[in-house]
């Protein structure tokens, strides 16, 4: 038995005494929701009148009607993967062939309770979609936009009438050069796709759900990141893969969990909760997240704000000079938020030594906040990105700095539209969580945790997910992502995300009349 | 140095049931009554909570009110019979400006004093009108910052109402001239003299008994603070209008009288300031497009504090495109700095504070403090169903509260603000709400950070922001 059909140990000791188990393949494999009603935008009932003829399985395309092996009965639909009436035009839809009228279709009522302005049902539907097959969302879904009224969900892709002759879909690329300074020791890093996953800490989140990330980053070779709770043995078999966080609170961080990463990133401020530090409540506080993070069981821990030895970008270089020292080969991050003087912090991380500035805008973050800080504190993304790709270039330093930016990007079309804007890639965090079935009811610190066993300690809720179906979700969904990318370049006629960066000339805005000479 | 302002909040459960906004339904024919309803698996325990209440008739619980929404009871129901469902009730609370989010969050922090938290970001609308086209700043690693709510630091919340001397002089060691009345509140927020609908007595002894524990100043008009009786404090500020000038001892406990703008203002403040000594005298004047200039003419005239009032959704009241609070309190501030006379003033703001980062926000465009009026009433439960203003009977009996139980929600609300206020000082690395006025450094305008962002790439805005 090889390790990829074997079913992966949720134990750590497992884990470590198998090497083998840490393999994990970029292959797409079906990954079904796990709860039994999935949520879809349609429904359909099934009268008592069905004789179970079987006719809407033979016609349905979707595989909304199955009829199993074995069964009697036709099963009762899995009516989210419906696309509702627009399946009529194609001639095969189920509630007008069904000899019995047994069917009959309807808008989901619980769908339209889903999400809010910036996840909306359709974003969230979509989302799931692609972590269930692996592939680009259905049209009947809007996937690309959500309903804030600004920033991404007012910005749109002008598309030319022609594609460039010669240019193939398998010849379009997506890589990312995270070390782009000239005359660097350090290794030039590069990963498959434009993003990697943002660091959820241990304590916050479900140690299953940490391990999927990384196992999945491993798969599409990228990074996922441990967050500021420590670096639980378990991930050292995917150390390549995983970027050790270096917060304020500085919990379980110790010289070999800076020695074993490949980027060391400095977190100084998060999106979510900008200028206001990271809180722990007691109750995720378990014995195992007390010994990791060097702290009492039970008690709220805090991470202060801000890193109490650096009140300047002098400091800032120090900080960055102490883990260049103890980590000879490791690139250098910093993650800053979005203030005012974003251009300064920028520019100045950059001067200070860091291979990656990580900007995270004020709308993003997985984890609780106050709702204050994440309403008001801190610019949306989408302006410090066109702020600081242009002082950067100004300032003649933008290709020898790798901007990543985070805080709201919720789907491909986010990560293109930020590219173009100026950033060289992304980080993901909401995107993985939702692909695991948060449906963003905020919920995170109440009770137990989250009732969905996605960010919590709680050991009944832990058992909630397990490693392989989130590690499939989430392979699958970053197939899908590329996918999207890869046709929103090839649309454009551009052969690479690197080219992307920086063409505004390709975006239009529907709020602006949109008439500057936009050629860059 | 002095004691550090803290509120000390207790929990205060609301008295009758308060309107949820998500609900579970479930359609009983089509239970098959299996033995693993998913009911019981509740992780928040709600539905096990709503039988021992139905069986032990203990107190309220309503779990529309609590149910968290998490979907796990309607996705793991073995027959599907369980749908989520908005609660239209929920949906009726507030008004355009109050809105149901707005009304559900105030009766939180009534409650429980503490501060609205929640995971997975922010899902509102991108940007808005007025304090919703603003954003606050943070410092992160070029400027010093500061610890917040839980850190080392104390950050001082407190405003001083009155005028400022320009200068000072001595006269053989002694001061010239005698230092005008100064008061401190230890909160940048005066509670506004609420409308006549909502004034029944619990609720008025309610909010002066909640500003007298919380050394806040409360406007309230001379016939209620006669109601009061023996309860009136100095906290109180006589609300007078139509020509009054605080005669009769009716002001004799107040640190501060208010009066009403008008043509011989500055001769009715003399008489007033002579009928009730050592005693500061703000004017209360409407908010429109001519309020920069009567603000400063005040100031100029020696008047120590100018209230002015918006509509209560924030807006000056102009018949014709009235513009919100943000920008006619920067203009009012900015005529002040302009005329130099800016500390020779203390600008109260009112109308439209509606939450705790309007409080903040408002004093980033200029004010000194603000008044907080339909947030009071909402902590008392109150839905704004507006059944009251049709003289109709009130759905939550406002004039049957408990005066205690109202003071205690109102103590929390403002323990929740406070709370808050110092996140975002914090945060803005800034150490005195004093400190704060005027600060637009500290903040970044919707259209500013367009036309920085935006505008060189995609030209003009349609609408002209």
């Amino acid at each position: 038995m090889t390790a990829a059909t074997k079913t992966i140990p949720q134990q750590a000791e497992e884990f470590l005494s198998h090497p083998d188990f840490a393999e994990v393949q970029r292959v797409v494999r079906n990954a079904p929701p796990r709860y039994r009603n999935e949520m879809g935008k349609y429904s359909i009932h099934r009268a008592s009148t069905c004789v179970s003829c079987g006719k809407c399985v033979e016609i349905c395309q979707y595989g909304v009607h199955t009829k199993p092996e074995g069964y009697r009965q036709v099963i009762r639909p899995f009516d989210y993967k419906c696309i509702g009436p627009e399946c009529e035009k194609s001639g095969r839809f189920c509630i007008a062939n069904c000899p019995q009228h047994a069917l009959s279709l309807d808008e989901n009522p619980v769908f339209k309770t889903l999400g809010d302005c910036r996840w909306t049902p359709d974003l969230l539907a979509s989302n799931w979609i692609m972590a269930e097959t692996g592939r680009q969302p259905p049209k009947h879904l809007e996937s690309q936009t959500g309903n804030s009224g600004g920033g991404f969900d007012r910005l749109r892709f002008v598309f030319p009438d022609k594609i460039p002759s010669g240019l193939r879909r398998e010849d379009i690329s997506t890589e990312l050069l995270l070390n782009k300074r000239k005359n660097d020791s350090r290794p030039k890093i590069k990963i498959d796709v434009p993003w990697y996953g943002g660091g959820m800490s241990f304590g916050s989140t479900n140690i299953r759900a940490q391990l999927a990330k990384v196992r999945a980053a491993k798969a599409w070779n990228t990074f996922s990141c441990t967050g500021e709770g420590g670096y639980p043995e378990r991930f050292i078999p995917y150390k390549d893969y995983m970027i050790t966080q270096v917060a304020t609170g500085l919990f379980g961080v110790r010289e070999e969990t800076i020695q074993r990463a490949r980027i060391v990133e400095f977190k100084y401020a998060q999106g979510a909760k900008p200028g206001l530090g990271g809180h722990l409540l007691g109750d995720k506080n378990t014995p195992a997240v007390a010994a990791m993070r060097e702290a009492v069981v039970g008690t709220s821990l805090f991470s202060p704000f801000p890193f109490h030895s650096v009140y300047s970008i002098e400091d800032h270089k120090k900080h960055l000079d102490w883990i260049a020292h103890v980590n000879r080969t490791a690139l250098l991050s910093a993650k800053v938020s979005t203030p005012n003087d974003v251009e300064m912090v920028a520019v100045g991380s950059y001067c200070a030594g860091a291979h990656i500035v990580h900007m995270d805008g004020s709308y993003g973050g997985t984890g609780a906040a106050p709702n204050i800080a994440k309403k008001n504190i801190a610019m949306p993304i989408e302006y410090a990105i066109s702020n600081v790709h242009q002082f950067l270039v100004a300032e003649g330093v933008r290709d020898e700095v790798t901007l990543i930016v985070s805080g709201g990007i919720r789907n491909p079309w986010d990560i293109a539209k930020a590219i173009a804007m100026g950033a060289d890639g992304v980080v993901m965090g909401t995107a993985e969580l939702v692909a695991l079935g948060c449906i963003r009811c905020g919920c995170c610190e109440s009770g137990r945790g989250c009732a969905r066993g996605i960010c919590t300690t709680d050991d009944e809720l832990l058992q909630l997910l397990t490693v392989d179906w989130c590690t499939q979700r989430l392979i699958n969904l970053h197939t899908a992502f590329r996918e999207c990318l890869v046709d929103i370049l090839y649309r454009l006629g551009i052969e690479s995300v690197a080219a992307l960066r920086g063409r505004t000339d390709v975006l239009m805005h529907l709020d602006y009349q949109n008439d500057k000479d936009r050629k860059q | 140095m002095p004691a550090k302002f803290h509120i000390h909040t207790r929990l205060t459960p609301p008295r009758i049931r308060p309107e949820g906004k998500l609900g579970i339904v479930d359609w009983r024919e089509d239970c098959s009554s299996c033995k693993n309803c998913v009911k019981k698996g509740c992780v928040y325990g709600l539905y096990r909570d709503e039988a021992d209440a139905l069986r032990d008739e203990i107190g309220y619980l309503d779990y529309i009110y609590q149910c968290k929404g998490c979907l796990t009871c309607v996705q793991n129901c073995t027959k599907n019979i369980l749908t989520r469902v908005v609660n239209p009730e929920y949906e009726r609370l507030g008004d355009a400006y109050y809105t149901p989010d707005i009304v559900l969050t105030t009766w939180f922090q009534a409650e429980t004093g503490g501060v609205p938290v929640s995971g997975c970001g922010y899902g509102g609308p991108f940007s808005g009108e007025g304090f919703d086209s603003m954003w606050t700043d943070m410092s992160e690693i070029v400027r010093p910052t500061r610890d917040g709510i839980h850190g080392r630091e104390y950050i001082n919340t407190g405003v001083d109402i009155g005028r400022k001397l320009g200068r000072i002089s001595f006269d053989n060691g002694k001061l010239r001239e005698t230092p005008p009345p100064r008061l401190t509140s230890p909160l940048p927020l005066m509670f506004d003299n609420i409308e006549e609908r909502w004034a029944h007595p619990p609720v008025v002894s309610a909010l002066v008994n909640a500003a007298t524990e919380l050394g806040v100043f409360a406007l309230v008009s001379p016939d209620r603070i006669a109601k009061l009786g023996t309860g009136a404090t100095g906290q109180l500020v006589p609300l007078i209008t139509g020509g009054g000038t605080g005669s009769g001892g009716q002001c004799e406990q107040a640190a501060m009288i208010m009066i009403g703008d008008s043509d011989g203002v500055v001769e009715a403040v003399a008489a007033c300031k002579k009928e009730n000594a050592g005693r500061i005298v703000a004017v209360r004047l409407s908010a429109n497009k001519a309020a920069a200039q009567r603000v400063v003419w005040l100031a100029e005239q020696g008047i120590e504090v100018a209230n002015v009032v918006f509509d209560k959704h924030g807006r000056e009241h102009e018949p014709h495109q009235p513009r919100h609070m943000r920008d006619g309190l920067r203009e009012i501030h900015g005529a002040l700095v302009k005329a130099a006379i800016r500390d020779e003033i203390t600008l109260v703001a009112s109308g439209g504070i509606a939450l705790p980062e309007h409080m903040a926000k408002a004093i980033i465009c200029g004010a000194d403090l603000v008044t907080v009026d339909i947030p009071l009433v909402l902590a008392m439960d109150c839905r704004l169903c507006g059944e009251c203003e049709r003289d109709e009977q009130c759905a939550v009996d406002l004039a049957g509260i408990d005066a205690a139980y109202a003071k205690s929600r109102v103590v929390n609300l403002m323990g929740s603000w406070h709370s808050q206020l110092l996140e975002m000082l914090g945060a803005m690395g800034i150490r005195e709400a004093r400190r704060l006025r005027g600060e637009v450094g500290r903040c970044m305008f919707f259209e500013d950070l367009e036309r920085a962002a935006f505008g060189r790439i995609f030209g003009k805005r349609k609408d002209g922001k």
